[in-house]
């Protein structure tokens, strides 16, 4: 119980090892694995030939079975290491196999044909990381398409989320006006509706504009958000007045106090909403669903997910393109990452 | 060296010509911005500012919203509003139908009161575990260890997974012949059918989004740690306190405000769960996964009989309760401030 206790304690800046930095140590072993293990091994597995991916029980790393040009065969034989009833061990070229029978020849002798059980043979493999699966499921998977829309949406979207919502928290902060608080409050009291509780209207609404199998439908709804207006009004509440009252003294127009003076002073609310707006439209997945069902515009997570629930699932293939949905975002986080964690730390939003 | 330049000058051109390009681009608006100013003048700028924000929020969210009481009052099969049928109450009837409210069998909407008890056991439990594992991470990532950055980005990344690839990621590693079968029979156990017993389904959905969510909750615990002052700490080792005692009476009492935020924030979207399931589990094996957002995405979308109106009502169900919770939500936060 002590040991428990202790490990509960804050210890910032004491010198000697004790249990309590073991433990620690341990758990973040532990949760390296955990929280790690799952990506790096959906990495190695999307490298693995179709063949490679269902053997079980699985191996940890990509295999892939050596092959070797042979004098008088136009394709590449596959090598078996190959033990004789003698005990002796070769490495042979596999030509045919008919039934329990396995035709081999040695690559250094191409003329004489081996004949041996299949039970003999091992074949000879090395590690081997192909672009394969990756290949084959942008071809066939569509990805491009997909891909674009992703990109198109994402980029379109965070624009579009950046403009207006910072065009209204400017209004709402640095103007006195009829009606700002009611606004305010409205907006804030549909904070607590999430998307998920008014599915049907909200298809209805986007079925009437006719936006139905169109970019637009997940492009523009999901623009004016709330929390975007919130956070970017927030913030330009600390912005003080009287820039604002010298600008106008020189002569700007209130366009030009928005895009000159303020928003170059909220830049770093801004960079947390361009961050969280990246990755709500990247991830995205509820709404496209439920607005997009012809193929041609789905984004990389619809098609995802279409893709993963036809019939014989071709994992190799799924694994490989989630891998390349996984990167931008990866990336994304890999720059930014301090803007994300103080960002998700100071809003409480995600 | 000749390299580093270059970059730089590339960069600085681009800074100019991107700044160059955003000045064109407000100049340009500003024509239209400016003429409209001189004709309402500057008392009616706010309004134009605030217009297409108003508009969007209108129509996509303000009005859907309001749509759904209509949806939830009204009857038949039809999907738009005014060909459907007045009912008074005879939706929430539908679904409040049970003999026995504790036996889902015995009601007449039997899967949505299942969807009820699957949500309200997978909330709680899943709630209290995300809790304690943000917040043991939070408080062993908040210690003086070696490479905190680096283990704060591991436990944070599946954050910014999206859904389906976190779905994926676990059916690839549980299914029949995936790697977790494949240590049990390498250490001489019997395969286990993960995906298909009920049980199984329902823990894994849990540790699933405690996995994928867990980072998000750790992060905002970490800042409430570091936003109490370590001369607090050196005061009361100074007065003998013991690492219980100052954990128990300052590290605990300070963190609260920040663990009812958590625990409310988690609770609000544990409600919600869909997305990972929906791919994960697709709601079954059988019903066993099916919660309440799935019930009204199934009678909305996919189901062959579509009963808008079951939906809608499910879901102002559903939205009362998360309207209760969020106002606990903002009072604690405005204690706070």
């Amino acid at each position: 119980m002590s040991i428990i206790l202790e490990y509960l304690r804050r210890t910032k800046g004491h010198k000697r090892i004790d249990i309590t930095d073991v433990f620690s140590y341990v758990y973040l072993a532990l949760g390296v694995i955990v929280m790690f293990g799952p990506i790096v091994w959906l990495i190695l597995s999307s490298f693995k030939t179709s063949g490679e991916i269902v053997k079980f029980p699985p191996r940890l790393l990509p295999y892939r079975q050596d092959t070797v040009v042979v004098e008088g065969y136009a394709d590449p034989l596959p090598l078996y290491e190959i033990t004789f009833e003698d005990g002796s061990v070769r490495t042979l070229a596999q030509v045919r196999r008919i039934g329990l029978e396995s035709q081999l020849v040695d690559p250094a002798n191409p003329g004489e044909i081996i004949k041996v059980n299949i039970n003999q043979r091992q074949p000879v493999e090395s590690v081997y990381f192909g672009l394969e699966n990756y290949k084959e499921g942008i071809a066939s998977f569509n990805f491009a398409r997909y891909l674009w829309n992703s990109v198109l949406v994402t980029l379109v979207a965070t624009l579009l989320t950046l403009l207006v919502n910072s065009m209204a928290a400017f209004a709402l902060s640095k103007y006195k006006f009829r009606g700002s608080q009611a606004i305010f409050i409205i907006m804030i009291s549909t904070l607590m509706v999430p998307l998920s509780v008014v599915l049907v209207p909200v298809f209805l609404v986007i079925t009437n504009v006719g936006w139905n199998n169109n970019l637009l439908g997940i492009i523009i709804p999901a623009a004016a958000t709330p929390t975007g207006v919130f956070l970017l009004r927030q913030y330009m509440l600390t912005i003080p007045d009287e820039l604002i009252d010298a600008a106008r003294i020189d002569g700007a127009s209130e366009w030009r106090i928005y895009a000159q003076v303020i928003l170059p002073l909220a830049k770093p609310a801004m960079a947390v909403l361009t961050i969280f707006s990246v990755m709500w439209r990247w991830n995205d997945f509820l709404w496209p669903l439920i607005v997009l069902s012809r193929s041609e515009y789905f984004t990389l997570q619809v098609g995802l997910a279409s893709f993963q629930g036809e019939l014989n699932v071709q994992w190799n293939l799924i694994l490989a393109m989630t891998v390349l949905t996984l990167l931008p975002i990866t990336l994304v986080f890999g720059f930014l990452q301090r803007y994300i964690t103080t960002g998700i730390a100071t809003t409480g939003m995600k | 060296m000749f390299v580093q330049p270059g970059i730089k000058r590339a960069r600085n051109a681009l800074e100019a010509a991107l700044s160059g390009l955003y000045d064109l681009v407000i100049s340009l608006l500003d024509l239209i911005f400016g003429t409209l100013q001189r004709l309402i003048g500057v008392r009616g700028m706010p309004y134009i500012f605030v217009l297409p924000n108003l508009l969007i929020f209108g129509i996509f969210i303000l009005l859907p919203m309001l749509l759904n009481f209509v949806y939830a009052f009204t009857g038949g099969a039809s999907f738009t509003p005014f060909d459907r049928p007045w009912v008074g109450t005879a939706n929430f009837d539908r679904l409040m139908d049970c003999t026995n409210y504790l036996e889902p069998r015995t009601c007449g909407e039997d899967l949505f009161w299942r969807a009820v008890y699957n949500t309200l056991g997978y909330v709680v439990i899943q709630v209290a575990l995300m809790v304690l594992f943000a917040l043991v991470t939070a408080l062993i990532l908040n210690r003086s260890i070696k490479a905190r950055g680096f283990f704060r980005s591991v436990f944070f990344y599946p954050v910014l997974l999206s859904p389906i690839v976190v779905a994926l990621i676990w059916k690839w590693i549980l299914q029949e012949n995936g790697l977790l079968n494949g240590i049990l029979t390498g250490l001489g156990y019997e395969k286990i059918p993960f995906l298909v017993n009920a049980q199984w389904a329902q823990f894994l959905v849990i540790m699933i989004s405690v996995w994928a969510f867990m980072g998000f909750y750790m992060l905002i615990l970490l800042a409430g740690l570091q936003s109490i002052p370590a001369d607090l700490y050196e005061a009361a080792s100074m007065d003998g306190a013991n690492h219980w005692q100052s954990f128990s009476k300052i590290t605990m009492p300070l963190l609260m405000p920040t663990m009812v935020v958590v625990l409310v924030l988690s609770l609000i979207r544990a409600f919600q769960v869909f997305d990972i399931v929906f791919a994960f589990t697709g709601g079954g094996p059988g019903t066993a996964t099916l919660y309440l957002v799935q019930y009204i995405y199934n009678y909305g979308f996919s189901s062959p009989n579509k009963q808008f109106g079951l939906a809608a009502a499910a879901s102002l169900l559903m939205g009362g309760v998360l309207v209760v919770l969020t106002v606990i939500q903002l009072v604690v936060r405005r204690e706070e401030n």
